[in-house]
């Protein structure tokens, strides 16, 4: 069921009515018998995997918790008789204890994760290597991916973290973690919730909220436009290019560069707005996924403010405990003294940043065009890093350079073609090819072929390229206008807005959705990781 | 507090350590520096920092960092 069709309109329609009409205390079951029809709708064989990671998750993180309450117990009966190395050395063999625990959980949720989505890839791979030594190819299996698990996994392997690190309690209402672990809203592409934030407003009674409903719908609209109009508009394009990739070289390449930032921005954030809207209609917030992340000024700033609860996930779930773990510690140390202090201090952020980047990219998706994606995101980072002192000294050369609009513009021109061209691997899904492609930017000269009719070859029609024109240009205004207080929070203050954005959605709907002549919604591209 | 400060002052002499409350915030101390300071301070004050305590509260200034140490060496 993707969220632009007509079935997810009646689901959501019918699930926001018996939300708010129901007795409050009820309002958090209607939530979680949603989601779980939500979920069947994509295949109730898919229901398994879903429950396994649940039912793990819970289990693990009752039994962390118990042993989390016996040890305070215990250091609480015993404070006047234990002394501080003892008490230290009790709660760090209880730590360990509880470690074991949660490694156990890490491997049966990740584990299948990996079982379920890296098969293919890797049984590929081999069966790569297996023909390169002369023997007959063997058959791969194709496993079918089921919906939405990177995302309920990556969300349980957090809360079990979070419980390990007595962060949080852990959830002892069996119903109320499943409801956690399956909000149908953010079940596809997130955002990556953290329990503590999420938990208890899931399961809290909500009373309608003119205000909350009405900016939660224009979220909503506003995110099917990005889809509908924008997103899908440029995916036509980006088709042609990527199919005929043979023919569409040189120029066409940088074009298809340009076109794919523009269709995975509106198709990314466009579906988050609408995860996020529908959740605000019922009075619940989570957390923001993206903060203008064409206005970064370098690569750094980019991935604050793309994919944010993402990168904030790999930051607090791999990147610091790698990187301040006892062997890393040890490693540094080992490094300055026989390596200099230069080395010895970035070698353990190096090492993390550089797995980090690697896990990053196999999250996106089994194949090798992911993983070089995030080891170039990788490599820019630690580039930059290493430049520092470079762009020190020249701005010390050029005083005021930094504070000017100009440079500023230049820096978010130079980071949002930096990531468009790194993340054009997504489109040709093939390293060698990409590379290559890359490369004809340079060496065929075609900009005369595509000034002279061959934009309108890829698919859309003068028209077309006006509405894709006229919808960056919407949403660049919008996010102008919304930089101190979102505009919809100020839209809503007008009473004839809801009936307003109503039309404007049964319009889009009508013009450009599935009812529309000849009209095919494309997937969420992020539903696909 | 005058050692923490002393490493601090290495990483970045220009800064003010002792007025500065929103190094993270800043973007005074970025991923490198956090990982270093932990370092530093699993040397000289034998307290091991875990990955849950790097949150911006605890490392925004050179007091919540003194703080989290002295907290970490009693627990």
């Amino acid at each position: 069921m993707e969220f632009h069709s007509t079935s997810f309109l009646l689901f959501a329609f019918v699930t926001l009515l018996l939300y708010f009409t129901v007795p409050k205390r009820f309002q958090w079951w209607i939530l979680l018998a949603a989601n779980y029809v939500f979920y069947a709708f994509a295949g109730l064989k898919y229901l398994a995997f879903l429950l396994f990671t649940t039912l793990v998750a819970y289990v693990i993180a009752r039994w962390m918790q118990q042993r989390i309450d016996a040890e305070d117990a215990y250091v609480l009966a015993h404070r006047d008789t234990m002394e501080k190395a003892e008490r230290k050395a009790f709660r760090s063999s209880e730590k360990k204890k509880r470690l074991h625990l949660l490694l156990t959980g890490l491997f049966l949720t990740l584990g299948l994760l990996a079982v379920v989505k890296y098969t293919g890839f890797v049984l590929s791979g081999v069966r790569t290597i297996w023909v390169s030594m002369g023997n007959r190819p063997f058959s791969v299996p194709t496993l079918l991916l089921p919906l939405g698990i990177s995302f309920y996994t990556f969300q349980t392997v957090g809360y079990l973290i979070d419980v390990y690190r007595k962060k949080i309690k852990a959830e002892r209402n069996l119903a109320k973690f499943a409801l956690f672990v399956s909000f149908f809203p953010q079940l596809i592409q997130g955002p990556l919730s953290r329990f503590g934030d999420l938990g208890e407003q899931l399961t809290s009674p909500h009373a309608f909220s003119g205000s909350a409903f009405g900016a939660g719908l224009l979220r909503v609209v506003w995110g099917y436009f990005k889809k509908i109009v924008v997103a899908d508009t440029a995916m036509i394009a980006v088709r042609t290019l990527v199919e005929q990739s043979t023919a569409y070289n040189g120029v066409y390449v940088f074009l298809l560069i340009l076109l794919y930032s523009v269709q995975i921005y509106g198709d990314f954030t466009g579906g988050i707005d609408i995860t996020i809207g529908l959740s605000e209609m019922m009075g619940i917030r989570l957390a923001e996924n993206f903060n203008r992340p064409f206005a970064s000024r370098s690569t750094k700033e980019y991935w604050r403010r793309w994919h944010i609860t993402m990168g904030a996930w790999f930051t607090d779930y791999v990147f610091y405990p790698l990187s301040v773990s006892n062997s890393m510690q040890r490693l540094s140390k080992w490094s300055r003294a026989h390596l200099g202090e230069q080395i010895g201090k970035r070698l353990p952020v190096y090492f993390a940043t550089v797995v980090t980047w690697f896990l990053t990219g196999l999250w996106h998706g089994a194949g090798m065009n992911f993983i070089v994606w995030g080891l170039l995101n990788c490599l820019v980072i630690l580039v930059s890093q290493e430049l520092q002192p470079l762009y020190t000294r020249f701005h010390k050369r050029f005083p005021g350079l930094a504070e000017r609009k100009g440079w500023q513009i230049f820096q978010c021109v130079r980071t949002f073609l930096l990531m468009g061209w790194i993340r054009s691997l997504d489109c040709y899904r093939d390293v060698s090819k990409t590379f290559y492609l890359w490369g004809t930017v340079f060496t065929k000269w075609n900009l005369p072929a595509l000034l002279a009719g061959g934009w309108l070859d890829l698919g859309l029609s003068v028209v077309d390229w006006f509405v894709l024109g006229g919808g960056i240009l919407l949403i660049f205004a919008v996010s102008q206008l919304g930089k101190r207080e979102p505009l919809r929070y100020r839209l809503v203050k007008r009473p004839a807005v809801l009936c307003l954005c109503i039309c404007i959605l049964t319009v889009l709907i009508l013009l450009f959705g599935s009812y529309g002549i000849g009209y095919d919604a494309s997937d969420f591209i992020y539903g696909q990781f | 507090m005058e050692e923490l400060l002393l490493i601090l002052k290495r990483m970045h002499p220009d800064v003010d350590f002792e007025t500065n409350d929103d190094l993270i915030g800043e973007g005074v101390l970025d991923s490198l520096d956090i990982v270093t300071l932990i370092t530093e301070i699993n040397t000289t004050f034998d307290v091991a920092i875990p990955a849950e305590e790097v949150i911006p509260e605890n490392f925004n200034s050179a007091e919540a960092i003194f703080a989290m140490i002295e907290r970490l060496d009693e627990e």
